[in-house]
């Protein structure tokens, strides 16, 4: 593949005795929508905490724009252009919505303590930005949560917090943005709605590329431009989601054996 | 502009509170008889429940956020009118200014408690090191006083950092297990040293600022008041401003982070944000402020000993946080009236007050955990009135 955004090889992730992702191989293209499928367990989130510098891998490499950042602390692979979604999601729930949106930019934001407490007006004016940034960027997904961006997260249904989630992700303008099971605990037509969002964003930004984790196979088929299967922590197939919805190594992951 | 659906509440009601609160204080604290200061403590209970009924505490609440400079004002006008009222009394004088102490210390604890959740069980250590501070520098040196002031909160600040940095990188509450071994440390150091006196403890001289013996009663004219009433000044000074910087750590990104770092450190890390550095900060811009909280107090007590800085003095410093609710700035000032000045009035229950505290701070956990005066949301209002510059 030419110029792949992230290449994964021989990744490696072991837990004491229990093998989470065993040589694993992908390449990851630009400006698409990469599908990552299988069964519970497989190692779809390990793969992601792997990624962004939670867990260290135990063997291979993850290359990132080039850049090897197999070694790298999830604060700088998130300053290297990565942001994520979390599988349950995980706000900050007695925040409230401009907060927890507010957090996702923290490289952008000025955190020194002078700055903070004694050049209060350039922070007003960057508290101002920021603000409307965010407004902006919620607007997309739901003008009503742009009216009450002041209100906690923990009042709000769980399609609205995933959308707060996915904007906290991206107001960083990453390059890659991994989502983790965006679908978990939504109703199929929230979910559907949410992929809408995806999609919508996908147009607006032109220079981002995605990686999903999902279990609703309509979900993989609309979006994916290609998938991966995984299981046992291998990959057992590649290709676009028709190829690999047809492969019968695949379906015996799903189904089980006989 | 941001809250559009709701109108803006008059400034009214949180200024009748306050002059309410100020009246009461006058009577609580001028209350001879045990009988009359319970009968006061009882009505004040009765006539929250009433107000709190009837939707009064509501509206005073948020008259006091939409006006939070002139409310303010306010509050600092009315400590001020009670001080005063008692010019010539010196053991209400030497109380209220007590309690002005512990706020500001209440606060360094709220900052690393309430914002970055560092439970810090040796408050009452740090600020002990900030009086040893100016016991020896005020006996040995001829540094300008209020330098020694700052050095106090610096030196408290250093020993902090130093013994918070071997336990930065777990999680849990390993923080909290090394400051109580400092606290017991602490003490018993103090105590069998002999060069800082030992359990007899140590002199402190009285507080000189630029040639104004503060230490000296006070006569304007015809006006004669206690010396306390200069030592109040300062300490209110020095509260004030340590208010106003936790309020702007509070309404800032420093805030934010802190928040963030006390919630979920995993989110934190994946959005960038360093946790030993958010903690370290908390952890000693708190101890500045016991450390600046306790020179002070060594100099306006005029001696120290150990037994000041036990590790159940720490606790109860801790339980005036809890009190009045984790991050809550107002909280840690009425919970720091209630909890050093009710004990005073009430001479029988001295000996119980650790058994009171302890159930009240269970009282609080199970019934209202958030607190008395629960932390608001940050609404960066501070921020939002400043003229924008960009």
């Amino acid at each position: 593949m030419q110029n792949p955004l992230l290449s994964i090889s021989n990744l490696g992730k072991k837990f004491g005795g229990v093998t989470a992702l065993v040589d694993l191989d992908l390449a990851v293209p630009r400006n698409r929508i990469f599908g990552l499928i299988g069964p519970n367990g497989s190692g779809k989130t390990t793969f992601f905490n792997v990624v962004t510098g939670i867990y260290p891998a135990t063997s291979g490499t993850v290359v990132f724009e080039k850049e090897d950042i197999t070694r790298f602390s999830p604060q700088k692979v998130y300053r290297a252009g990565v942001a994520r979604t979390f599988q349950r999601s995980r706000l900050l729930l007695p925040l409230s919505i401009l907060d927890n949106i507010t957090l996702g930019d923290h490289s952008q934001l000025e955190n020194g303590l002078f700055f903070n407490l004694f050049r209060r007006r350039a922070l007003a004016a960057q508290y101002r930005q920021l603000l409307d940034k965010s407004r902006d960027l919620i607007t997309i997904f739901d003008p009503g949560l742009a009216d009450r961006i002041f209100e906690p997260v923990v009042n709000l249904p769980m399609i609205s917090r995933r959308r707060i989630e996915i904007c906290r992700a991206l107001i960083s303008n990453p390059k890659l943005l991994l989502l983790d099971e965006p679908s978990a605990g939504m109703t199929h037509e929230e979910t559907h709605r949410l992929i809408d969002d995806i999609l919508q964003i996908k147009d607006k930004i032109a220079d981002l590329t995605i990686i999903i984790i999902e279990h609703e196979m309509s979900v993989m088929e609309r979006i994916t431009d290609h998938c991966a299967v995984l299981n046992f922590g291998q990959k057992i197939c590649e290709g676009t989601y028709q190829q690999v919805a047809a492969d019968p190594e695949v379906q015996k992951a799903y189904l089980g054996v006989d | 502009m941001s809250e559009p659906s709701r109108t803006h509440a008059s400034l009214l009601p949180s200024v009748a509170a306050v002059l309410a609160g100020a009246v009461y204080m006058v009577f609580f604290l001028a209350g001879e008889s045990q009988m009359v200061v319970f009968g006061l403590l009882v009505g004040a209970v009765l006539a929250l429940a009433a107000f709190k009924h009837w939707r009064v505490l509501d509206a005073v609440g948020q008259s006091a956020r939409d006006h939070q400079g002139p409310f303010s004002i306010v509050v600092v006008a009315a400590v001020a009118a009670v001080c005063l009222y008692f010019y010539d009394d010196a053991f209400v004088l030497f109380l209220l200014g007590t309690v002005l102490v512990y706020v500001l210390t209440c606060l360094g604890l709220n900052i690393q408690f309430g914002f970055v959740g560092v439970m810090n069980f040796a408050g009452a250590s740090f600020f002990g090191v900030g009086c040893y501070t100016a016991a020896v520098l005020t006996k040995h040196t001829a540094l300008p006083h209020l330098l020694i002031i700052v050095l106090g909160g610096l030196l408290a600040a250093l020993l902090g950092f130093v013994i918070l940095i071997p336990v930065l990188k777990t999680r849990g509450h390993y923080a909290a297990l090394v400051t109580i071994a400092f606290a017991l440390l602490f003490k018993t150091f103090l105590e069998v040293n002999d060069t800082l006196g030992g359990p007899q403890g140590l002199k402190a001289a009285g507080l000189n600022l630029f040639g104004w013996d503060v230490g000296r009663d006070i006569a304007i004219g015809d006006f004669e008041g206690s010396f306390y009433l200069g030592y109040i000044a300062v300490i209110l000074l020095l509260a004030i401003l340590g208010f106003i910087m936790a309020r702007r750590m509070e309404d800032s990104w420093i805030g934010l982070n802190m928040d963030a770092v006390r919630l979920d450190e995993t989110v934190s890390a994946c959005f960038g944000q360093s946790i030993p550095r958010w903690k370290i900060t908390a952890f000693t811009i708190g101890n500045f402020y016991c450390g600046v909280a306790g020179a002070f107090y060594a100099m306006m007590l005029g001696y120290i000993a150990p037994t000041n800085f036990t590790f159940g003095d720490s606790l109860i410093l801790l339980s005036i946080v809890i009190l009045g609710g984790l991050g809550s700035l107002w909280g840690t000032v009425v919970a720091t009236g209630i909890v050093i000045i009710i004990p005073e009035k009430f001479q029988v229950l001295q000996e119980y007050r650790f058994l009171l505290f302890s159930a009240l701070v269970i009282a609080i956990l199970l019934f209202r955990p958030q607190g008395l005066l629960p932390r608001p949301l940050r609404g960066y209002r501070t921020l939002k009135s400043l003229p924008g510059k960009s």
